[in-house]
């Protein structure tokens, strides 16, 4: 017998998957995301980890959660808050709670609602008996003992039967949201192809849940999400550290280079190491350095061994790798720096994104040390900015950062994969002896870039180091207008990459009150909340920054056409204090986050409101 | 004193007869940079870049594939006079740069100059990583007890009770041993020589160079201004005999001014004895190639001035070099999976297809 249900049609959902670290609820949420992407729904996802990493099971430190939202529209965030939240025990319940949207769906798993459970949780009443819940539907499932039934005549021990209950969950939202069980299965299959007990176990369970979710009246409504209007093409799901990692490999290709990897364990960047440590077939050589410093250090030995350097790490790890970092400048070698920020100051919340490090990037060296920042606004966009980050270090011979962060690093979209044959090679010259002897720091008219010697090019053995340097010979100098000279170069040369990089887009009106001046990973936020306003006829502008040093050429002329313009930053006001010092008649405002969270779309919202 | 293990080795190590004709592309000249050299008069860095220059000039590899890499310190001066490649890096870092670069080309011929302060103070971290990695670069760490540069501090070598410009009073810390920070980190090479024996210095180099994996190289160096004669005591010309060893491969350690001294152990302990009064069995015999660090550990703990100061070859064993060891699981995973195809990597394994 089957209930009759309604279907509805509705444009976007946000579901969020909490549980224990050990529930598998990253898992789930990649299987529920990997079916959406095959479903056509455009999407985007954020897992979130407790930074301890096995804290005591039921406790909140160790709730470990996944946020996704599809729709049949395109979208750049994982939604603000919750349609629906799977809570696998009351500790899930607890921290989740603050992310479900009034009158949202909680399905909770009712068998771990008990004493002990709820006072690891600091619950000082059960949730589910008393009015805490009183603004949500919520559906009360018994998910470990369903699992159990469902399981209980195979050869299973109870510990492997209770770690399917994930895919009872997971069934009981495939049914909600009208998704098909065939990529799972499949997944399931290829997974633990070793263990067919395993196999049978998990698709029982995952078929059990979405049984149940077809057959209880508790669920009277399925919903559907139609596919998004996307552009053809090729589609993969991928990570901002996985676009990372794989936009360095493409760079060093398209460069005709062997990457080098330098890096030191670091949240939120160590996925980029632990990818690249897989690539060895594309000749990527990985280093796991002792310190941050030895990290950057062997980065610029590649270097100075005309290979492409690269080192990774985050906040903490970049105040460790400064003077390196200035020897670099110094010795005008190529060479990028991974920063995929979290929430400092110190140590701070490092599973947490920020944008607080945009003027340890520009600023945090001694001396007078300008360098190419640059930033990717979505996770596919990391590919392109590797690409890009690559090729302004290698034609400036200069150092270039790279300012991913904790979010970006994380969160996964769909991306339609470019044309391989189109990506554009980079360019890059080494010196041989000629019959004038070799001047280390003599320089290319355009671009004021240094020639690139590769160590072991006979005839042009010299010397360089962190020493002032005569201008040509590369020589040590402690002559003040030479030095004045050198660094006036060095700073020009900077300056000069404004020529080679994009102009900035300008979205929306050409000038009028408010423009909206984003950067980094903030961007799909700041893009959504202009395009609400879109849709009700607001007019709003939007600039958003991949460069953020050297500028675009045009932002000066952009900002200048604007009665204000609002700086969204996960800082308190760091680019907001770059612009007042270039652009002296800018009226610009601040809006300020560091919560450890990215922005939501509806924060951006009010803040425009307010401004119009 | 004529060293014996130079006085044996100076032919054999490069099979070729003293005097007899050579025909070598280089000369000591062309390893000398146009840069002044700025040490002061009678340091004893001068010794050691000598002999290096002429040490490199005894053979035929290429002089483009010599890079020298340096700290801060004096010592770290050393590339800008060397007309090689030369990178004068960042206090204590210089390992790390070094390691890089060997990984990207492991053709280079390596050469680290670092001093006490720089090797075994601010850089002793990537010190010792350098070493327990074994990548094949020469390590030569000049000590001479003392910050230099700084005019006058007290280094992690610097004896207990030294009176210096930060320590007034004496100096209270105890120091570090150089040797043994590379036997714990299981160098496979360590050595000691001294400026003031070019012969013995040039004959531990040549050897430190022909070794695959790291070689660790203490130089004794005398700092005329700030620290003059620290290690006169051993090595000075009236006590060396009787308080310098040096090391031969399968022989006694034998010292004294007759050479009428050796060494044998007692328990765990080496103890002095005099030749003709023991056994010869119960001679310790010289092994640089006891796979176990004990033994070169108990070298390394032979102080003035309780023991005569073993110079030479304390430990030359062969473990796999780290660039080797990369480049191989490179071509063996290659070999596996095939050549990367960009493609394949940039598309993943699970796509979809928007019509």
């Amino acid at each position: 017998m089957t209930v009759e249900k309604d279907r509805s049609v509705t444009s976007s959902v946000t579901v969020r998957f909490a549980g224990d670290s050990g529930d598998g609820m990253q898992l789930t949420g990649d299987q529920f995301t990997d079916t959406t992407a095959i479903m056509g729904n455009d999407f985007a996802t954020l897992p979130e980890y407790p930074a301890e990493i096995r804290a005591p099971a039921g406790t909140l430190p160790g709730v470990s959660s996944f946020q996704i939202q599809f729709s049949d529209s395109i979208i750049f965030t994982p939604g603000d808050s919750a349609d629906v939240l799977v809570a696998m025990n009351p500790a899930a319940l607890k921290v989740n709670l603050c992310n479900i949207k009034k009158g949202g769906l909680i399905i909770v798993n009712e068998n771990t609602f008990l004493e002990g459970n709820l006072a690891k949780a600091n619950w000082k009443s059960n949730p589910l008996q008393d009015d805490t819940l009183k603004d949500f539907q919520v559906l009360k499932v018994e998910l470990s003992e369903l699992t159990r039934n469902a399981l209980k005549d195979l050869p299973l021990k109870p510990s492997e039967v209770d770690r399917s209950k994930n895919f009872f969950a997971l069934g009981m939202m495939f049914w909600l949201y009208d998704r098909s069980l065939d990529h799972t299965i499949a997944w399931i299959k290829a997974k633990f192809a070793k263990r067919p007990e395993i196999v049978e176990g998990n698709i029982m369970a995952l078929k059990a849940g979405y049984n149940f979710a077809d057959i209880t009246e508790l669920l009277p409504t399925q919903y559907h999400v139609k596919e998004s209007v996307q552009e053809p093409g090729i589609y993969r799901k991928v990570s901002g550290n996985e676009a990372t990692a794989i936009g360095f490999v493409a760079a060093a290709h398209l460069a005709g280079k062997a990457l080098f990897y330098g890096s030191y364990p670091i949240t939120p960047a160590s996925s980029i190491l632990q990818e690249l440590a897989k690539y060895k077939n594309f000749g990527v050589k990985t280093f796991q350095a002792e310190d941050e410093i030895a990290a950057i250090g062997s980065a610029i030995g590649a270097a100075f061994g005309g290979e492409l350097g690269v080192t990774g790490t985050s906040g903490p790890g970049l105040c460790l790798k400064a003077e390196a970092l200035n020897l670099a400048v110094m010795t005008e070698l190529p060479l990028v720096i991974i920063d995929a920020q979290r929430a400092g100051p110190s140590t701070g919340m490092p599973t947490k994104p920020e944008q607080g490090d945009l003027l340890q990037a520009l600023y945090g060296r001694n001396g007078e040390s300008p360098i190419a920042v640059l930033a990717p606004k979505t996770p596919s966009d990391c590919f392109y900015m590797a690409i890009e980050a690559v090729r302004l270090a290698i034609k400036y011979m200069t150092p270039v950062i790279f300012l991913s962060d904790g979010y970006l690093a994380e969160a996964a979209e769909p991306w339609k994969l470019p044309d391989i044959s189109k990506l554009p090679k980079i360019e890059v010259t080494h010196p041989k002896a000629g019959k004038e002897p070799f001047l280390p720091y003599s320089r290319n008219p355009e671009t004021l870039a240094r020639p690139w010697a590769k160590v072991g090019t006979a005839g042009l053995e010299h010397r360089i180091g962190g020493l002032a340097k005569a201008d040509l010979t590369g020589n040590v100098s402690y002559d003040g207008e030479n030095n004045q000279k050198m660094i006036n170069l060095r700073a020009e040369k900077i300056r000069r990459i404004a020529n080679d990089i994009p102009e900035a887009a300008l979205r929306g009106p050409e000038s009028g009150k408010l423009l909206i001046l984003s950067w980094g990973g903030t961007y799909g936020g700041v893009f959504q909340a202009v395009s609400e306003f879109e849709s009700k006829n607001v007019k709003i502008s939007h600039v958003h920054l991949n460069y953020l040093n050297p500028f675009p050429k045009n932002l000066g002329n952009i900002v200048s056409r604007f009665e204000k313009v609002l700086v969204p930053e996960l800082n308190m006001g760091q680019l907001l204090m770059l612009l007042r010092n270039q652009f002296p008649g800018i009226n610009a405002v601040g809006f300020n986050k560091v919560q450890g969270q990215t922005f939501k779309v509806a924060e951006i919202v009010d803040k425009i409101k307010e401004l119009l | 004193m004529t060293n014996p293990v130079t006085a044996a080795n100076t032919s054999s190590a490069s099979n070729v007869p003293a005097n007899a004709p050579v025909n070598l592309p280089y000369t000591k000249e062309s390893f000398v940079s146009g840069q002044e050299v700025r040490w002061c008069p009678g340091c004893g860095d001068y010794s050691i870049l000598a002999t290096v220059q002429r040490t490199l000039a005894k053979s035929a590899f290429p002089k483009e594939k010599y890079v020298f890499i340096s700290g801060i310190g004096c010592s770290s001066r050393f590339p800008y006079y060397m007309n090689t490649y030369g990178f004068h890096t960042i206090h204590g870092r210089a390992p790390t740069i070094a390691t890089g670069l060997k990984c990207v080309n492991p053709e280079l011929s390596i050469w680290v100059i670092t001093g006490d302060g720089d090797g075994l103070s601010i850089g002793g971290n990537h010190l010792i990583h350098c070493m327990r990695r074994n990548v094949s670069i020469n390590i030569l760490l000049v000590n001479n007890q003392i910050y230099g540069l700084t005019k006058g501090q007290y280094s992690p070598t610097s004896p207990v009770g030294q009176i210096t410009k930060s320590s007034p009073y004496g100096s209270i810390e105890h120091p570090i041993n150089a040797l043994c920070v590379a036997i714990a980190a299981e160098s496979t090479f360590i050595a000691r020589t001294l400026d003031t024996d070019p012969a013995h210095m040039s004959y531990v180099l040549d050897r430190a160079s022909k070794h695959k994996g790291v070689s660790f190289v203490e130089i004794y160096q005398n700092c005329v201004i700030f620290n003059d004669k620290a290690f006169a005591p051993v090595i000075g010309r009236d006590t060396r005999e009787d308080r310098m060893i040096y090391l031969e491969d399968g022989k006694p350690l034998v010292f004294g001014k007759k050479r009428e001294k050796s060494v044998r152990l007692k328990g765990l302990q080496p103890e002095i004895v005099e030749i003709d009064k023991v056994n010869s069995k119960e001679l310790i015999l010289h092994n640089e190639k006891d796979p176990s660090p004990h033994y070169a550990y108990l070298l390394t703990q032979m102080e003035y001035p309780e023991m005569p100061v073993p110079f030479g070859v304390f430990r030359a064993v062969e473990r796999p070099a780290y660039e080797e060891m990369m480049g191989k699981q490179i071509e063996e995973i290659t070999k596996a999976k095939g050549k990367g195809d960009l493609k394949n990597l940039i598309y993943g394994s699970n796509t979809w297809t928007v019509k």
